[in-house]
């Protein structure tokens, strides 16, 4: 590798030939603050209040884009520097709603921890306030274009990584604004829902819709009887907001603290996960066996279940009818449970924790009803619990550890993988394989469908049945190329996993956020972290099939009868609908 | 996909028709969005919403990418342009000799404010800076034609002028 010599601050750095200023600062161990830049997604100077003086450059030079060159030299911490970083804040601020006591974002707000940084007593400058009207229209994400910096992670995240497109820069000057086309609301247009934007956003201009408040209610309804279920990603990252490093599983510390809520059970969605897999996998080998349509698609993720819809409708045949982990959850939790359990299924109020903004919108689907109830009633984000853990006054780190409630609490490895790319396939994998061939898994680990590679494919030996053909996606835009490739011919598979989110729901769009200033100074991807400590706790875990989970057999035994059965079939599968992605053009046909 | 009625009867291309044709010409250009987006106004007149979306389809980029480009660049529009634009100076020497309160002028006669158009489609009032005629200040341009040291009593018989045009045409 070509290595590049400069200097900075009085300090020689050598790094490779490429590399940006602010890349070679941070090896350097010198602090350049930064606002719109992201590691790896956001790359475009717009804020300039990473701005340096670069010797023979001409005025100050952003150094998240300027390339290093042999000799150069850096001053990162000059009054000149110190003046055009507070002067480019404080024109921020200057047009930045003053409710940070309020807003979402206090003490969490990469605008403010600026602002404190840099020293920034008053705001020099006055003029006019933006007023554009907030966008509450869906029942996952919030837009407030007030408190928009223009900074545009949001806008590369959703258009890049996910290659939806849902964002863009509209307008010219004190008009722009962040939005989709027209300034639509985001449930008119093909917004997925997935948070990707949500979770990028420095400032309180993104959030997801709060339903802390209903559930709070329900808990101080002595009526009403809280079922709470959580999804596997959520304890690999929760921990994170109550200061733990990345890559901390708090599983049952975070039971303990729910409970400590006030709810009547927690239960988990890693024992619907391997419910799933039960029906999900009889599914696929029911398709692969008499000719259905391959490949079968997982349905879990509901932004991807979502895009599939909108962009692709071609391939709804092909999503397996199985509902997510949530929503067999969400059916079961008003009617096997409380038949089980002899509590009227009127008085229960479910609540799932999840890594997702979309699962607010899942929820809410006019399909997700079977239990003859709205099956799930809120959902929480990682980010919501953790709020109103705080709210109850809890202390989360020194919490005893605590287990789930039963029956719905027993779950597998299987299951809590789930939460990483390549989960789900190699969940299946476990199963189907020892289902079909009656044999005993010798090796559990798929490695080939793991890690954070964009599209993962493997050949699995599945005797008698044959190779089978697997392929893994995460992050949108990974879809769309598996996809394109699928529709192309160029690939044949009869098995394939999308996630939505890049690393699958350790990066869901309702998890902590890893502000850009972490970002930079991780020497590990935090997806890694997550996805690390999934694997290892999959490891240490007594049961790690799904079809060995004891709790999933006496479900089938004393209620469901058998996978995909009548009783599945009614209140475990669904099915999907095209939609229009701009429903403009769905309206031009004469 | 694309919208038949129009094509079917063999009377004029369809706005769809002329997308494609636009878009297809420049199949494979890096860069070429705003040529294509010039050219498809220049034949469909202005770029309303399923303009904007049916170009994004066929370019295979998001409608959010086309719409920020159409939103920024003031040459573009999304409403339909009157038959006769009313661009009105208002450069320094026009300005200075009174623009401002013609402009105001044709605002009170046509019923509409700067950017708008009328609603029978006749006329649409534009402001714009200097057109490198201020010996004829102040000035006015009606589509191609110069109308120069206006005053405030020139705006209705401008305005007649253009509806009898229109009304002769009809005719």
């Amino acid at each position: 590798m070509e290595m590049v010599n400069l200097t900075i601050d009085g300090q020689e750095v050598q790094v490779p030939k490429g590399s940006t200023v602010l890349e070679a600062a941070q090896k350097a161990g010198i602090d350049i603050p930064t606002l719109c830049h992201l590691k790896d997604i956001n790359k475009i100077g717009a804020c300039r209040v990473c701005v340096v003086e670069i010797e023979k450059a001409r005025g100050l030079q952003p150094s998240c884009t300027y390339p290093v060159t042999e000799g150069m030299v850096v001053r990162t911490n000059t009054a000149m520097v110190r003046e055009a970083r507070k002067a480019v804040v404080e024109l921020i601020l200057s047009n930045h709603p003053m409710e940070c006591l309020t807003c979402s974002r206090s003490t969490d707000c990469e605008l403010q921890a600026l602002a404190k940084k840099l020293g920034i007593k008053e705001i020099r400058f006055q003029g006019e306030n933006s007023n554009f009207p907030m966008d509450t229209s869906n029942p996952a994400i919030v837009r407030d274009p007030n408190k928009c910096i223009l900074c545009r992670r949001c806008v590369a995240v959703c258009n890049e990584v996910q290659g939806v497109g849902a964002l863009g820069l509209n307008e010219r000057g004190f008009n722009s604004i962040v939005a989709p086309a027209f300034q639509h609301p985001l449930s008119e247009v093909n917004c997925v829902y997935c948070g990707q934007c949500v979770n990028v956003c420095p400032v309180g201009a993104l959030k997801e819709k709060d339903e802390m408040q209903k559930v709070w209610e329900a808990i101080n309804d002595p009526e009403k009887h809280v079922v709470v279920q959580t999804a596997p990603a959520v304890r690999a990252a929760l921990g994170e907001e109550f200061g733990l490093p990345i890559g901390t599983i708090v599983t049952k510390k975070m039971v303990a603290a729910i409970r400590r809520l006030g709810i009547d059970k927690i239960f988990d969605t890693d024992f619907t996960a391997d419910l799933t897999i039960m029906e999900e996998g009889n599914e696929f080998l029911h398709r692969l066996q008499n000719g259905g349509k391959l490949p079968l698609m997982t349905s879990c993720s509901p932004g991807w279940v979502k895009y599939c819809e909108q962009h692709y409708p071609e391939f709804l045949d092909n999503l397996s009818t199985a509902k997510s982990p949530q929503q067999m959850f969400g059916a079961l939790a008003k009617t096997y449970y409380p038949e089980k359990c002899g509590i009227d299924p009127a008085k229960i109020f479910s609540v799932s924790v999840m890594p997702c903004t979309a699962k607010k919108y899942e929820r809410q689907r006019p399909e997700m009803m079977d239990s003859g109830f709205v099956d799930v009633d809120a959902v929480l984000t990682t980010r919501e619990l953790a709020a109103m853990i705080k709210e109850a006054g809890i202390d989360f780190n020194s919490l005893p550890e605590e287990d789930y409630d039963l029956p719905m609490g027993i779950s597998t490895g299987a299951a809590l993988i789930f939460g990483v790319t390549g989960g789900v396939m190699e969940a299946a994998l476990r199963t189907v394989y020892e289902v079909v061939t009656g044999k005993t898994l010798e090796k559990l680990d798929f490695v080939e469908v793991r890690g954070l590679e964009g599209i993962k494919e493997a050949t699995v030996d599945v005797p008698p049945v044959g190779a089978v053909k697997v392929a893994v996606a995460h992050g949108l835009g990974n879809a769309k190329k598996l996809l394109e490739r699928i529709k192309k011919g160029e690939a044949e598979y009869h098995f394939v996993e999308i996630m939505a989110c890049p690393g699958g729901c350790i990066g869901g769009g309702g998890q902590p956020r890893v502000t850009g200033p972490e970002r930079m100074s991780l020497e590990d991807n935090y997806l890694d972290l997550r996805t690390q400590a999934v694997y290892n706790e999959d490891k240490s875990m007594e049961l790690r099939k799904s079809h060995e989970n004891p709790a999933i057999k006496t479900l089938y035994e004393e209620y469901l009868v058998k996978p995909l059965g009548e009783k599945s079939h009614h209140l475990l599968h669904t099915h999907y609908q095209a939609k229009p992605k701009y429903q403009v053009l769905a309206e031009k046909e004469c | 996909m694309s919208c038949q009625c129009q094509g079917k009867t063999g009377e004029k291309e369809s706005k769809y028709e002329i997308i494609d044709r636009v878009v297809d010409k420049y199949q494979g250009q890096e860069g070429s969005m705003i040529p294509v987006l010039h050219e498809v106004q220049q034949a469909v007149g202005y770029l309303p919403e399923d303009v904007q979306a049916y170009v994004a389809e066929k370019m295979g980029v998001p409608l959010s990418e086309v719409y920020g480009v159409v939103s920024f660049y003031a040459l573009f529009t999304t409403e339909p342009i009157g038959k006769y634009k009313i661009s009105i100076c208002l450069g320094t020497a026009c300005y200075v000799k009174g623009s401002g309160r013609i402009l105001e002028e044709f605002e009170k006669k046509l019923g509409i404010k700067v950017g708008e158009t009328t609603k029978d489609g006749l006329f649409t009032l534009e402001a714009c800076r200097c057109l490198g005629a201020c010996g004829l200040a102040p000035v006015l341009v009606v589509n191609e034609n110069v109308h120069g040291r206006l005053k405030i009593t020139d705006v209705p018989d401008i305005i007649e002028k253009y509806r009898a045009m229109s009304r002769e045409e009809a005719s």
